[in-house]
């Protein structure tokens, strides 16, 4: 009888979810958009324009040559990109090496040990900061990559995520491959490894997007701009470089900064969800 | 027996050397440091032990207000993220069409590095001697005079850093959320359907109560990530907070410890104490709370 109307309800309903769902999607998209659009305006379009222009009928490139000429900007992309692939990979080496230990050896006071890891994820980099840079400075490593690389390499949660992915795997395979005589490192690197790739690919994507995106660790400890990362460097360009008059250079620079993380995020978009929404933090 | 414990060892010696030089050990010398009083970075000496850097910290007024901007800060954008988060997850859950994009849509901030984005929101509500803003024109069609977000009164400055510290968190509650309404068993759903009870209900008495432990686990570490807001400051207003009057609790350990006012380690471990301290009590009240209110299957 009543029908008709609940599915007029019906209608409606899904009509302001759209909506809603639609808006909050251009909420989204709309710095994205504003940050390439300015970045393809000219300097002096820009600055002519009081009332701002949502949209652009002469594009330009000049802004990017100026972001990658007048500072280096380069420079600071090749030190992320150190800085991200050795952290990384140290990361992975000690993180597999940790989780094979904490799964499959047997040692006494292993479960003492492994609470005590695991309360170490409870503790805040806040800190554990303070006497870090203070070790840092007395060691020398200021202004070098070791200073920047070395605190930052252990993340206890992925030690923590490993460990339960390798002890899903069965012991008969273990026992088996000991009566073969395979070593331990042989086993773990010719099966558990291969058989957790999917695990290990996730943790090693979120610790890149972490070191991509790191500030405060690497503007404590590097004040060089030889060895700035793109994070500080864009900030020292928006206080103390051409950002200050600047606005459609620095958003070049901006835009240029985003891409190869939104370029990662879309090839590898479910692994990245699926592995933060079981361990992500930020929020 | 005995060849295989050296060995154990010798695997978990990298983890066990990082994690104590650059986690254990730091973490007891904090509580140290804050309570050596005068030290001194150059000598490494100090003249006493004493509750003296807290007192200094509690004190000062830079302090007092980082401490106020975060209050502000973690009430505000804690409630409004997740409620948000909640109505567009289950907006999500609700449709067919489009969920993908959509989701990936809302992920992208999760990916975008923290300073860079910022200062886009920087230049959309900057009001300059050359143009007012995009902002400012957006609102300017309702009638209202410019404001300026960026250097302007205080209220404006929090409201820009509130709203873009929520752009920030909402990709991580979004993603957890929808992955918590996915995993309800369809049958309570069902049933509810039979017995024609009206759709307000099922949320209230079904969903939410389903996802409580999802919700609960969101409001704390959103409690403990708003407390340590920082990067998201200095994206808008620049290096230095306390001149723009919206330092935060972490801004001023940093402040304490390096640049222009730094070079106090002392009073910055006492000030990390505290957050510490802070983040602690918060999160033990709401773990109380949540034993009366949350419903664990």
């Amino acid at each position: 009888m009543n029908k008709k109307p609940n599915r007029l309800g019906h209608t409606a309903g899904k009509t302001v979810t759209y909506a809603l769902l639609i808006l909050w999607g251009l909420l989204v998209l709309f710095p994205f958009y504003w940050m390439v659009l300015t970045s393809l305006k000219s300097y002096s379009a820009y600055n002519g324009e009081y009332i701002p222009k949502l949209f652009t009928l002469s594009p330009t490139l000049e802004n990017y040559a100026t972001a990658f000429t007048a500072v280096p900007l380069l420079d600071y992309f090749v030190n992320t990109v150190i800085f991200t692939l050795v952290t990384t990979g140290l990361m992975l080496i000690v993180t597999v090496l940790a989780a094979f230990a904490f799964s499959r050896l047997q040692f006494p006071g292993k479960d003492l040990l492994f609470t005590v890891v695991l309360a170490l994820m409870m503790i805040p980099s806040e800190l554990v900061v303070i006497t870090n840079y203070v070790t840092v400075t007395d060691w020398d490593l200021r202004n070098t990559f070791a200073g920047l690389i070395l605190p930052s390499v252990t993340s206890v949660f992925y030690i923590y995520l490993l460990r339960e992915n390798f002890s899903q795997i069965p012991d008969e395979l273990y026992y088996a491959a000991k009566v073969d005589g395979t070593s331990d490192f042989k086993y773990l690197w010719k099966v558990m490894v291969p058989i957790c790739r999917p695990t290990i690919v996730t943790i090693t994507i979120l610790k890149v997007i972490e070191c991509w995106n790191s500030y405060v660790w690497p503007r404590l400890v590097a004040d060089e701009a030889d060895y700035f990362l793109v994070s500080v460097g864009i900030q020292e360009l928006r206080e103390n470089g051409f950002g200050r008059e600047n606005i459609p250079g620095m958003m070049a620079a901006v835009v240029a900064i985003c891409v190869p993380l939104i370029v990662l995020f879309l090839i590898f978009r479910k692994k990245i969800m699926a592995g933060v929404a079981r361990g992500g933090t930020k929020g | 027996m005995e060849k295989r414990n050296h060995k154990a060892w010798l695997y978990l010696a990298p983890a066990l050397v990082f994690l104590g030089l650059f986690l254990v050990y730091p973490l007891i010398d904090v509580f140290i440091f804050s309570l050596e009083e005068g030290y001194n970075f150059a000598s490494q000496t100090s003249f006493g032990t004493g509750l003296y850097n807290f007192s200094y910290v509690l004190h000062d007024p830079y302090f007092l207000q980082a401490l106020k901007n975060t209050f502000i800060l973690v009430l505000i954008t804690v409630p409004v993220s997740t409620g948000l988060a909640l109505l567009i997850s289950v907006g999500l859950a609700s449709i067919k069409k489009l969920r993908n994009l959509f989701q990936t849509i809302y992920f992208l901030p999760y990916v975008t590095n923290t300073l860079a984005v910022g200062l886009v929101f920087m230049i959309l509500f900057q009001k300059t001697p050359y143009s007012d803003g995009f902002v400012n024109l957006i609102l300017g069609f309702f009638g209202v005079a410019p404001i300026d977000f960026i250097g302007g009164p205080y209220w404006a400055k929090m409201l820009v850093l509130c709203l873009y510290t929520i752009w920030v968190v909402m990709p991580f509650k979004v993603l957890v959320l929808t992955s918590a309404l996915a995993s309800v068993k369809q049958d309570y759903y069902n049933a509810a359907m039979v017995d024609g009870t009206p759709k307000w209900r099922v949320f209230t008495k079904i969903t939410v109560p389903m996802i409580s432990p999802t919700l609960f686990y969101l409001i704390i570490t959103g409690f403990i990530g708003a407390f340590k807001a920082y990067s998201d400051a200095v994206a808008l207003f620049g290096t230095n907070l306390n001149a723009a009057e919206m330092n935060t609790i972490v801004g001023y350990v940093y402040d304490m410890l390096y640049g222009a006012s730094g070079g106090y380690p002392s009073y910055a471990s006492a000030a990390a104490v505290i957050l510490f301290a802070i983040v602690l009590t918060i999160t033990c009240i709401n773990l109380i709370v949540s034993r009366k209110h949350v419903h664990y299957s």
